[in-house]
């Protein structure tokens, strides 16, 4: 596990930054939940009549007045969004470094095969990512206890779990993408992670489109869907799966035989 | 056994060619040179031999060991100086050779230490805060700390100054003794001349020619210098002609018979025939006809 060590060092910094400053916004979140609690009747009325705006984010479904009606529009985007960014620049940089970096010749030159450099990597994604969500469950939970507020440990387990799902999926097919790229891979995959947030908005607005909502991972996160059904879309996490599965097979194809330059 | 051997190994880089059916035999123990300028092939056969780059035809075999298939086990007992040593940002010297050691699964700190001693080498310093010669030191104790059975050193001495470069090529020769075989990559014909009992030249992606350093230099051209005046016109076999204040230098391949009747008929008043340095040796095989010594 040499490798898995060495990238966590590497990637620590980095790692405590995103945490922090998710963290940082979701706890925010909460912590203004009491005050606009006592607004939340006009709140609600003004969300509810924004028309495609108000579908984009699911606000049509959700009372906006409930702690977890606020907490998966409000913290879901946060948590979503940032969590998506992280996941998706840790698993795009893991591989495509090496050579951007030109370490790949000190790395690859050891009597380490190529097949277990790739599975490091990728555990200590894995971990980044798993560690990252443990820490703002835990935060997301101290902060709703701090405000007085009863946890509803069923809809927030579910919300959680469907967005740590969401980043290892995108951080797979980050990871696939990684092994073919040596420059603009942050670029790639910051702009695949936006992309599939937009695509769920778009999905949201126009019945037309909700076919997309099982190309996006964002499509599962859906706060109003995981707490009316209490669960999470199997269809649209199995396509996921495969998505990711596919990102991961595809970068150990192509590293494990790729010429380095 | 032969340390590395390879069979008409080919690398394309799309349509460019990088090496063109490469044959090459370097003998375990033997201190080898390899010589060719810029875009020769001397890296992509580097690369090849280490696994960076797989070849488009032909095979190499390491101690006997297929480099396509047996690649870990090949790497085990290699230890490789590249000729830009790159190191990951923010890590300290002696974490950089501890996490070498550690991928080659060994421990070998004492061994570290002292080379660091004899390199002048702070271990405890980042590699960010490093010049390039420093930075090259520590490729440098990367690649001997585990004692490897071979050593491919590509431009080793790059950046590094004259009295660590003497020290480097002193610890190489104390391996080398030690029955490490040693593939020494340069340009500076010097440096091959100097240590290597045996060397190869490549010209465009080829080996052009292969034998012991003292029989590469033994060539029946002649470096002629002389002082006076002389008409050289019909004297076949000059090549590298230089005319200076008084004086005219040049590399003589031809009749030494009708060489000496042309300089008798002139008006000399110095004269020095020797044998040319490896580097005149070098352009020669480098002109275009020059296939033959």
């Amino acid at each position: 596990m040499t490798i898995v060590t060495h990238e966590l060092r590497q990637g620590k910094a980095a790692f405590l930054i995103w945490t922090a400053a998710i963290g940082f916004l979701l706890a925010v979140c909460i912590f203004l939940f009491p005050e606009m609690k006592g607004e939340m009747e006009g709140v609600s009325d003004m969300f509810s009549s924004m028309g495609s705006f108000t579908a984009a984010f699911g606000m049509d479904k959700l009372n906006f007045g409930t702690l977890i009606g606020f907490y998966s529009v409000e913290c879901g985007n946060v948590l979503g969004l940032g969590g998506a960014f992280f996941a998706a620049l840790c698993a795009v940089n893991i591989l495509s470094k090496e050579e951007r970096c030109q370490t790949a010749e000190f790395l690859l030159t050891h009597p380490v095969s190529r097949v277990r450099i790739i599975t490091e990597k990728l555990i200590a994604v894995l971990i980044q990512i798993i560690a990252m969500n443990l820490i703002l469950y835990a935060l997301s939970a101290a902060s709703i206890t701090a405000i007085g507020e009863d946890i509803p440990w069923k809809e927030l387990n579910l919300l959680h779990l469907a967005y740590c799902t969401l980043q290892i999926e995108l951080a797979a097919i980050c990871f696939g993408i990684s092994a073919f790229m040596r420059k603009g891979s942050v670029g790639a995959g910051l702009g695949l992670a936006a992309v599939m947030y937009f695509l769920n908005l778009i999905a949201n607005i126009t019945e037309a489109a909700e076919f997309l909502k099982y190309i996006t991972p964002f499509g599962y996160c859906e706060g109003s869907d995981l707490i009316t059904n209490g669960s999470l879309d199997k269809t649209m996490v199995a396509v996921g799966t495969a998505m990711g599965a596919i990102g991961v097979i595809a970068a150990y194809l192509k590293y494990a035989k790729k010429d380095i330059h | 056994m032969e340390a590395i051997k390879t069979s008409s190994l080919t690398k394309y880089y799309g349509t460019s060619r990088g090496i063109d059916a490469l044959n090459l035999s370097v003998r375990e123990g033997e201190f080898f040179g390899f010589i060719g300028p810029n875009g020769a092939g001397k890296s992509t056969t580097i690369r090849t031999l280490t696994g960076l780059i797989s070849p488009t035809s032909g095979s190499a075999q390491i101690f006997g060991k297929d480099i396509r298939t047996e690649r870990e086990t090949i790497l085990k007992n290699i230890g490789y100086l590249p000729s830009e040593a790159v190191f990951y940002p923010g890590m300290k010297v002696k974490d950089i050779l501890k996490l070498s050691a550690h991928m080659r699964k060994i421990n070998c700190s004492k061994r570290a230490k002292e080379l660091c001693e004899r390199l002048q080498l702070d271990s405890s310093r980042k590699v960010d805060q490093l010049s390039f010669g420093n930075r090259k030191k520590v490729a440098i104790v990367c690649a001997l700390q585990s004692n490897p059975k071979l050593l491919i050193l590509d431009e080793p001495t790059g950046g590094l100054d004259p009295l660590i470069q003497r020290e480097f090529f002193e610890i190489l020769r104390e391996q080398n003794r030690k029955g490490a075989t040693i593939f020494l990559s340069s340009h500076v014909l010097s440096e091959i001349q100097r240590n290597c009992s045996r060397a190869a030249i490549i010209r465009e992606g080829r080996i052009i020619v292969c034998d012991q350093v003292d029989a590469l230099s033994k060539t029946n051209a002649r470096r002629v210098t002389l002082h006076g005046s002389v008409a050289l016109q019909g004297l076949d076999g000059i090549r590298d002609k230089t005319d200076g204040n008084g004086f005219t230098s040049f590399l003589y391949s031809g009749d030494m018979n009708l060489l000496l009747q042309t300089l008798a008929a002139g008006h000399i008043t110095d004269l020095s025939i020797s044998e040319p340095d490896l580097e005149e040796i070098f352009l020669h095989y480098y002109e275009k006809d020059g296939d033959k010594a």
